[in-house]
């Protein structure tokens, strides 16, 4: 009998404990990410662009070298990264009150010019850090600091789902939405994941993927409870699925 | 016989690895660690069916749990 190694940290994740929650599966999120970079052997090519929110300590735990960007301004300081240096690999890592509400204008705007570059969008429907507030993904009917009776369709509106709004700019050669909540969706996402850097490593555009993950402590369920949430509330309102793929072959100018 | 080796000081006892195991030989011990969370761990009387799937390694957010998976003679010397 032998006994071989079946699953380990990959090199570019950092020992560092995170100090996420208990559940928080921003650690399963950006660990994927550099599980692809690394079997690709990318890593010393890549330059990270971090954002504001529970992710902003991505450079303590991601050994790459990265740039941390005011609040939302994750794609337009991609920009800048990938277009003084195209040869390397550049992705954002933002969450949805960073890329959906103060981002919004970068992302669209960079989606639209197609920049080359991998937006890695982690969706809790929550604003994280700062407590709990309503983001622009919260579902309808979800109570937060900010709507304690409920996010109100009519006065707040419905949330953004944003793979389907960024698979509609044309700049854009990859967008999906996956979960994190069990091995088959954790598949789909490492998938997705390749997909999203292939597009801009063959220069075809922007590599959109939205992950759909929990936030337990801000949805006040324990861990467990959250991982069911998704499957039984999130996943209705955000369906799962690739929204744009361009044909591998597809050229750009 | 396939095994994982849980880093104690690593979890943060959220459980998620516990939900995925298609054996379910994972749970929550009595024992807490430095950080204050009661960890997981692998049922010592139901160890042996552990298969190396990974599946709790690929679900914890923080790392916590390496894989070792055995290879059968059968099946390593096809």
């Amino acid at each position: 009998m032998s006994e071989t190694l079946a699953f380990t940290r990959t090199p570019s994740v950092a020992e560092t404990p995170t100090h996420y929650c208990p559940g928080c599966q921003h650690g399963v999120a950006h660990r994927m990410v550099a599980e692809y970079l690394d079997a690709e052997n990318l890593a010393e090519k890549t330059i990270m662009v971090t954002s504001i929110g529970c992710s902003v300590f991505l450079y303590n735990y991601l050994r790459f070298d990265s740039v941390e960007a005011p609040h939302g301004r994750a794609p337009a300081t991609a920009t800048g990264v990938k277009r003084v240096s195209p040869d390397k690999v550049v992705f954002t890592y933002q969450g949805d009150g960073d890329l959906a509400s103060i981002g919004m204008a970068e992302i669209m705007h960079a989606a639209n010019r197609g920049e080359r570059i991998t937006v890695v969008f982690v969706n809790n429907t929550v604003y994280g850090m700062t407590g709990g507030q309503m983001a622009p993904t919260t579902l309808v009917g979800q109570k937060t600091t900010t709507s304690p009776a409920g996010r109100c369709a009519s006065t707040e509106g419905a949330p953004f789902r944003m793979a389907e709004i960024v698979a509609g700019l044309g700049g854009v050669a990859f967008s999906a939405r996956v979960a994190l909540n069990n091995v088959k969706h954790l598949a789909q996402a490492r998938k997705a994941i390749r997909r999203a850097f292939e597009v801009q490593l063959a220069g075809q555009g922007m590599g959109f993927v939205e992950l759909l993950a929990t936030c337990p402590t801000n949805w006040k369920m324990t861990p467990v409870q959250a991982n069911e949430h998704i499957e039984a509330a999130i996943i209705p309102t955000f369906p799962l699925g690739v929204f744009k793929d361009i044909a591998k072959n597809a050229g750009a100018c | 016989m396939s095994r994982i080796v849980l880093d104690e000081e690593r979890c943060k006892g959220c459980l998620l690895c516990t939900v995925v195991c298609p054996k379910n030989i994972l749970r929550q011990s009595s024992r807490m660690n430095a950080q204050g969370y009661k960890v997981a761990e692998c049922a010592p009387e139901l160890a042996e069916e552990c298969t190396g799937c990974t599946a709790c390694a690929q679900m914890c957010p923080d790392l916590a749990i390496v894989v070792w998976r055995t290879v059968k003679a059968k099946e390593a010397s096809r």
